[in-house]
């Protein structure tokens, strides 16, 4: 079990710098994933970690030793690839032995590591065969199993489950959940995938165009995003945003003419004079009677997924476009004036300008 | 395209064995005159059903001096050979090298060397043959094996074909066994190398018959009988100027000249067509 930590890591490709200096500390046995749209530098991240690529200006350290210049053999690290990367002319036992083969280890420590990484990741009875004989997702348990085998400080993922079915991705991303909790070694996964993310994570990194956004456990950044990007990224679908005015010292927000929230306890009174962006998730909303109501929604497309139903529409009032997500299937037709509540603790307020989060 | 017309498969399967008689009647021309002794096949018209001299006609090409030349078949089969194996096998080795060179490292003028090699395509063996051959003199090679080899074993085509093929090659691959730990030479041989070999095993089979058709270059550098090769032989046997040309001596060493080649095609056929067809990843 080890720890990293990565300080002030920029990296620049030419004149176009990807990562405009990231710090974290990953503590042992943690695991660590890393999200955000494509573009946003999350793989070159990892690369970096790897010692794939050379970091510009930062330091990374595992255990407290510095890596900046060590290549990747050397930095005692492990990493599944998107494409899996197995070596096709070898055998699983092959692929899985190859990295041990080069430390010269002894020919029965070899055989005994690779058949209890097999035992784990039931490959044993596939050892003999090529990876083109095997389907995406034992060729993605090979490559898992080349890296325990390793038993590295740290094991790295670079959007591991994108080239598997849907169906295949969820039973994978329990197996590496359950893969984790057994062996404990401190790991860092990129994904785009938010509910990989949620469900894999010990704490989140969520990056955004070469930052980071916001570092903390899923379920703080889910409740608690930090601001306008984290919010409307994380979550599916995503958040409702509208412009607001904060109002009566700062305890409610007005959000039209006729419509306004109140804000839990004693509400805002420092930002009294800032603009504001009010942000409501789908599921958030609660459906009432017309007399209670405090946003009014015309229906547009009403999708019913089956466990909960989508329903897209515009406010009444200054015709925002918004997306509520009630439980169960509801049937709705289109213009059909529908009647919300919001919970005031539900309610997430960010400055405007900065987009940063304001309660 | 599957129809069930019987004049069509007739009308094809005529064609077809048409082709292959016109293709095949010389050469079993020439093994029924290897099996006749020089008068029957100076006969006219020449018989067209074997002789009974098989057996002695070809152990006399393989075994004794011809006269005309001086060295047995056998000697020259041999020479043919290390001639064809080591065109082959060098012109591999040399482009597996170059191509991994150009794929997998960054260096100064790296394109600008490439394109030079891929310009040298364009230009036939016979252009540059003379300086070549001023180089091989001057270095002591000519009557040797080496000098035979030597310089037709750097080949564009195969370079580029290789350089084709480490481009297909995903860079996950590289990377993987960067985490692995192996080095730059530990990935050519353990994995590149391996990857490639059905690429391989078909330029060796192109490229062995290129080897044992070679007649310009050993014509111009071989001028003592123990280096000739196969093709260089027969030339040689039928020029005789007023004596005899011993036809069923010739014809012999003609069918023994088909076998290597043949039996190349024949034995790496699998590998041969999968090399050409299917791409490993």
């Amino acid at each position: 079990m080890s720890t990293a930590s990565l300080e002030g890591i920029k990296k620049s490709f030419g004149d176009v710098q990807v990562l405009h200096g990231i710090d974290c500390k990953i503590q042992e046995g943690e695991f660590i994933v890393i999200l955000g749209p494509s573009g946003c530098g999350k793989s070159t991240l990892l690369r970096l970690i790897a010692g794939l690529e050379k970091i510009t200006v930062g330091t990374i350290k595992i255990d407290d030793r510095e890596v900046n210049n060590l290549e990747p053999a050397e930095r005692d690290i492990a990493m599944v690839f998107q494409t899996y990367a197995l070596y096709p002319h070898m055998s699983i036992f092959n692929n899985m032995a190859y990295g041990l083969k080069i430390r010269k280890m002894s020919k029965e420590e070899i055989k005994k590591r690779v058949y209890n990484a097999a035992e784990i990741l039931e490959l044993t009875p596939l050892l003999k065969r090529k990876p083109k004989e095997l389907s995406g997702g034992q060729r993605q348990r090979v490559a898992m199993g080349r890296c325990i085998v390793r038993e590295p400080k740290l094991f790295l993922f670079d959007e591991p489950l994108s080239n598997l079915d849907a169906k295949l991705r969820v039973q994978m991303r329990l197996e590496i959940r359950k893969l984790h909790q057994r062996l404990n070694i401190t790991s860092v996964y990129v994904t785009h995938d938010q509910v990989e993310a949620m469900t894999l994570a010990d704490r989140l990194i969520v990056m955004d165009k070469g930052f980071t956004a916001q570092i903390g456990s899923p379920l703080d950044v889910y409740e608690r995003p930090a601001n306008t990007f984290v919010a409307g990224f994380i979550g599916s679908p995503a958040m409702n945003f509208m412009d607001a005015k904060l109002e009566n010292n700062g305890r409610s927000i007005r959000i039209s003419e006729k419509e306004y929230l109140e804000l839990p306890g004693k509400g805002l009174p420092e930002h009294i004079d800032n603009k504001v962006r009010a942000g409501i998730r789908p599921e958030h909303f609660v459906i009432c009677d017309a007399k209670e109501a405090q946003i009014k929604l015309k229906t547009d497309v009403v999708e019913k997924l089956g466990a909960d139903t989508l329903v897209h529409g515009f406010t009444l009032e200054n015709n925002i476009a918004m997306t509520v997500s009630l439980d169960g299937i509801q049937h709705f037709d289109a213009d059909t004036i529908l009647s919300f509540r919001i919970q005031p603790d539900k309610i997430h307020i960010f400055e405007s300008e900065s987009g940063k989060r304001l309660n | 395209m599957i129809h069930n017309r019987p004049w069509l498969s007739f009308l094809t399967h005529s064609i077809l064995i048409l082709g292959i008689l016109i293709l095949v009647f010389p050469i079993y021309v020439t093994f029924v005159a290897s099996t006749r002794s020089v008068d029957s096949i100076l006969a006219s018209p020449m018989p067209l059903w074997p002789g009974m001299e098989l057996v002695k006609n070809y152990l006399a090409a393989l075994a004794g001096p011809s006269k005309s030349v001086g060295v047995s078949v056998g000697q020259m089969m041999l020479n043919s050979l290390i001639m064809a194996l080591g065109i082959a096998l060098g012109k591999i080795t040399i482009s597996l090298m170059a191509a991994y060179a150009f794929v997998y490292f960054n260096f100064r003028f790296r394109n600008l060397f490439f394109w030079m090699i891929f310009v040298t395509l364009m230009l036939p063996v016979e252009v540059r043959i003379l300086p070549t051959y001023e180089v091989v003199a001057k270095l002591g090679m000519l009557n040797t094996h080496v000098g035979l080899i030597l310089p037709l074993i750097a080949s564009a085509t195969a370079t580029f074909l290789f350089r084709q093929f480490f481009m297909t090659i995903p860079n996950e691959l590289c990377e993987a066994a960067r985490v692995d730990g192996a080095g730059p030479y530990r990935f050519f041989i353990d994995i590149l190398v391996p990857m490639s070999r059905t690429s391989i095993a078909a330029l060796f089979v192109i490229l062995f018959i290129y080897g044992w058709n070679q007649y310009l270059w050993p014509l111009l550098i071989t001028t003592d009988e123990g280096y000739y090769t196969m093709l260089i032989g027969i030339k040689r046997m039928l020029d005789v100027g007023e004596g005899q040309i011993e036809w069923n001596l010739v014809m012999a060493s003609t069918i023994l000249a088909i076998i290597p080649p043949v039996f190349v095609v024949v034995y790496m056929q699998n590998l041969f067509v999968k090399g050409l067809t299917e791409t490993e990843k």
